[in-house]
């Protein structure tokens, strides 16, 4: 690699070093912990393993919901995600700096203040959400509520993930569709959605990870009600919280299956950079 | 032609994903099948025993089937959040004032302490410590007032204004003072050294448990008698279970929260629930997880387990302490109580 | 190229429309509403509530420990940067992708497994605490999973401009009798000051809203209660008579958190914009 001639004049001695620190890095903030949670989650041997995820009804209700409102939230932070790249990156209009900027602040918002502003504007005592109570709909302590925050700080994932791209990969190619007699939904699906296609799956990916993982806004509004509001994530602590060996192994055993996922979330991940770098290398 | 058929599929699971939790958030009125017990932290293992039977039970004898939903917290913190909307069928906290605070709020009838046949308060509990086994630090631990002989000594004790746990704990030191003559500020200093040992204070007793015997935190444990037992039992012997000569009686009152169960049309299943909690068989089990049955019989049966350690005299808040819980309230445990007087003053610099 | 791409281009009107609605309804409203509820107190109130003793010791502790994990991780992050970037070694493709781990496992699962390390009868922990070192229940174990979550920020932003680093300039240097040592110092470390300050700025923020990971670390002493855990207690704490202003009193320690992450992403985005124009 390019790399070569600049790294060999690094003396050995630092070389060494530096490897050895990061692997130690790696190892020690990354490594450990995930060999100690698999650890812990295979204590009592596969059989206690398998009882503790399938055989309690709790357990299957929070991986069911999470499995239904992480990529319902997904779906909606997708439409929304593309909307605004599209707007923002194809366009230039007045306050389109602060709409940018706008976009990113659920990221910077403490999980536990989105779940307590969303009890605010739509707790039961409140106006909003006693008027829907009056007309028997719950919000808060039901799952709607698990929604609304899980979309909220997730909101910004595939926008941003797709405004680069928007600007890298340049209009040029939608022009020409258009003047060649596509109408609007013809270009978008025809043109745009596979020029971003790596981009909005690997901001899809994100936007899923931090949906089944999201613990602080989701345990303030859901009321942690077994078998109904409990997530993934508030069921291992519930379990984690129980004082017998097979809870503590069963909410490992939990927590393994949630670090699984993030592990599959990467390795698409990996993929995806490996094949748009092919894509990118290839015309050239 | 497999491409659109996943996509079909993808769609149909999200429209259906959908539709679920958004249809989640519709009160259902008329099924009247699902209740909500919301709760104090340490019954978990008690009501996860317990529901199963009852709702076998209750579909023999009824026909229809019920489910039950658990959710559990800090005793006032459960209680906030049912005055705050968490419908809650029934109630199941630590203490009266809670459960009262809830009739305050205007969401349950005067008077539903009385209206369970067999009464609010199918178990009874106290107040025990637990220490490390072989500590130098807790060894010659036996009485209340042990607790304070040793400036080295680390209390774990939830947060008595979040946690049952926490205000038994706080009202039996207390009242250990006054049982004995003691003044009011004979019994102010000694929460104070009391609470000045802690630890920091956990938000619920099962934090506090977990503080305590799982991550080593701490070298005395201010908890529920159940909790107590159970924890010792799980420890393999590295715990150990010390009962003061006296201490408090702890009576977790239990109560349907009317407004609601009504509005669900839950009321019938609910009060079943609780009157169930009185048949010998739901008593056997809240003996076995060491809750002090009220069921005459299986009271003298179980007495033997409570007083193995040693036989303690129970002895009521009211009116050892106050003259009625809400004076006790207000003068303990609201903003700028002494509670807070005791503890800001004596933790912060 | 503005007014070609409105008439050629379809769908600013859709996309502004669904993006403003979809931003309001979902986030601006929500926030909004947090102000509005802190507002009811009265000035002194609010002043009390936010410079309550217990919530100053929680600020305290969320901005140092998050401080003090950004520059943890500024240090940590260019080694592992450098490293990847310059260097080839065994299973370098593995570190690479695990790099990312801490975006993507849930923070409350990171919390679990790090208190269990770090606890006393835990892998590291039995060996730490004999020697005094309490890596679990805390202050250290806050700054740990701190540390973890915001762990990739500082690699990822610095790695891209490690490679596209101008080799010549490096060489020349080289060339003109400039020693290794000073190479690095004169010439390539000037330019990844701006994005580790970009990475830690990242880390810092997500770090004063972290919440699951330190839950589970925390021993719930004053000492290690950060202000996102304040926030939750006051919501809970009883009792019966203060009920309205404890939850106007979450509400102002939360806008105060929300004002500060404003002004970190506001100042985040200043920084990137001078970066471009007069960074280079």
């Amino acid at each position: 690699m390019a790399n070569d001639k600049r790294s060999r004049r690094d003396p050995w001695y630092v070389r060494c070093a530096l490897i050895g620190s990061t692997v130690g890095i790696v190892g020690f903030l990354i490594l450990l912990p995930l060999a100690d949670l698999f650890t812990q989650a295979f204590a009592l041997g596969a059989v206690a393993y398998w009882d503790g995820l399938a055989n309690n009804a709790d357990t299957r209700h929070s991986i069911w919901l999470t499995l239904a409102i992480a990529p319902v939230s997904v779906a909606f932070n997708t439409v929304f995600g593309v909307a605004a790249a599209w707007t923002i990156a194809r366009f230039r209009f007045p306050g389109r700096a602060i709409l940018t900027t706008l976009i990113d602040l659920p990221f910077s918002v403490s999980p536990v203040v989105v779940g307590l502003i969303f009890v605010l504007l739509l707790g039961p005592n409140t106006r909003v959400g006693g008027w829907l109570l009056g007309h028997d709909y719950k919000v808060i302590f039901a799952p709607p509520a698990i929604l609304l925050v899980t979309l909220f700080v997730t909101f910004p994932f595939v926008a941003r993930e797709l405004i680069p791209i928007f600007e890298a990969v340049g209009s040029e190619e939608e022009i020409a569709a258009r003047s060649l007699g596509a109408n609007g939904w013809q270009m978008f699906w025809r043109v745009t959605v596979p020029n971003i296609k790596w981009g909005l799956i690997y901001g899809i990916i994100l936007c899923n990870a931090r949906a089944m993982g999201e613990f602080g806004a989701v345990a303030i509004v859901s009321g942690k009600i077994a078998g109904q509001t409990e997530t993934m994530p508030l069921r291992v602590q519930k379990l984690h919280e129980g004082l017998s060996e097979a809870d503590k192994a069963a909410a490992f055993a939990l927590a393994s299956v949630l670090t699984l996922l993030s592990l599959v979330t990467l390795l698409i991940k990996v993929g995806i950079e490996r094949k748009f770098r092919a894509e990118r290398r290839a015309p050239e | 032609m497999l491409r659109s058929v996943s996509i079909l599929l993808a769609a149909a699971y999200l429209l259906a994903a959908g539709v679920w939790i958004l249809s989640s958030g519709v009160v259902r009125r008329s099924s009247g099948t699902e209740l909500i017990n919301v709760a104090c932290d340490p019954t978990r293992e008690l009501w996860d025993e317990l529901n199963p039977k009852f709702c076998a039970r209750y579909e023999t004898q009824t026909g229809s089937p019920v489910a039950i939903r658990n959710s559990h917290g800090g005793s006032a913190s459960q209680a906030m959040q049912v005055k705050s909307g968490f419908e809650a069928d029934v109630v199941t906290l630590a203490m009266w004032s809670d459960t009262d605070a809830i009739r305050k709020a205007g969401l349950m009838d005067d008077g539903w302490e009385t209206r369970i046949d067999g009464g609010s308060l199918p178990y009874l509990s106290t107040i025990v410590f637990v220490v490390r086994t072989g500590s130098e630090k807790t060894r010659d631990l036996r009485d209340w007032d042990d607790l304070i002989a040793r400036d080295d000594v680390r209390i774990i004790v939830p947060n008595p204004k979040m946690s049952g746990n926490g205000k038994w704990a706080f009202l039996a030191a207390w009242g250990s003072v006054k049982r004995r003559g003691g003044s009011d500020a004979e019994a102010e200093e000694f929460v104070k050294q009391l609470f000045q040992r802690t630890n920091g204070l956990d938000p619920s007793a099962r934090a506090a448990t977990e503080n305590f015997a799982k991550n080593g935190q701490g070298d005395v444990h201010l908890t529920w008698e159940n909790e107590a037992h159970l924890e010792v039992n799980q420890s393999g012997g590295k715990l150990r279970l010390i009962n003061p000569p006296a201490s408090v009686r702890a009576e977790p009152h239990v109560a349907v929260v009317d407004s609601v169960a009504r509005k669900k049309g839950t009321a019938a299943a609910a009060k079943a629930y609780l009157e169930y909690l009185h048949t010998e068989e739901a008593q056997r089990v809240i003996a076995k997880h060491y809750y002090r049955p009220t069921h005459p019989e299986v009271a003298r049966e179980s007495a033997e387990q409570f007083d193995r350690a040693g036989k303690i005299e129970l002895f009521p808040v009211v009116p050892t302490i106050g003259a009625s819980w809400d004076g006790i309230d207000t003068r303990f445990f609201v903003k700028d109580g002494i509670f807070d007087r005791i503890y800001d003053r004596g933790k912060s610099p | 190229m503005n007014t070609v791409n409105r008439r050629v281009l379809p769908g600013f009107g859709l996309g502004l429309g669904t993006t403003l609605t979809y931003l309001t309804v979902l986030v601006l409203i929500p926030l909004g509403f947090c102000f509005w509820t802190a507002a009811e107190l009265s000035w002194d109130d609010f002043w009390q509530a936010v410079a309550d003793p217990k919530a100053v010791a929680a600020y305290k502790l969320t901005f140092g420990a998050s401080f003090l994990a950004g520059v943890v991780n500024v240090v940590i992050g260019l080694i592992v940067a450098w490293t990847l970037v310059r260097y080839e070694f065994p299973a370098k493709r593995l570190v690479d992708a695990l790099v990312d781990i801490p975006f993507a496992l849930p923070t409350a699962v990171a919390g679990m497994i790090y208190a269990n390390l770090y606890m006393p009868d835990g892998w590291l922990g039995r060996y730490l605490v004999p020697l005094g070192i309490e890596g679990a229940f805390s202050r250290t174990g806050i700054v740990l999973v701190l540390i973890f979550t915001g762990f990739p920020f500082v690699v990822r932003t610095v790695q891209p401009v490690l490679e596209d680093l101008d080799a010549e300039t490096e060489e020349a240097a080289g060339v003109l009798g400039a020693s290794r040592w000073q190479t690095f110092r004169r010439v390539i470390l000037p330019s990844l000051i701006p994005p580790a300050i970009t990475g830690f700025s990242l880390a810092f923020a997500r770090a004063i809203g972290e919440y699951g990971s330190v839950v589970f670390i925390s021993a719930n002493t004053p000492e290690t209660t950060i202000a996102p855990m304040r926030i939750v207690a006051l919501q809970l704490e009883s009792t019966n008579a203060d009920r309205a202003s404890a939850t106007a009193e979450a509400a102002a320690i939360a806008s105060v958190l929300l004002l500060v992450s404003f002004a970190m992403l506001i100042l985040i985005n200043l920084f990137e914009r001078w970066n471009r124009r007069y960074g280079q």
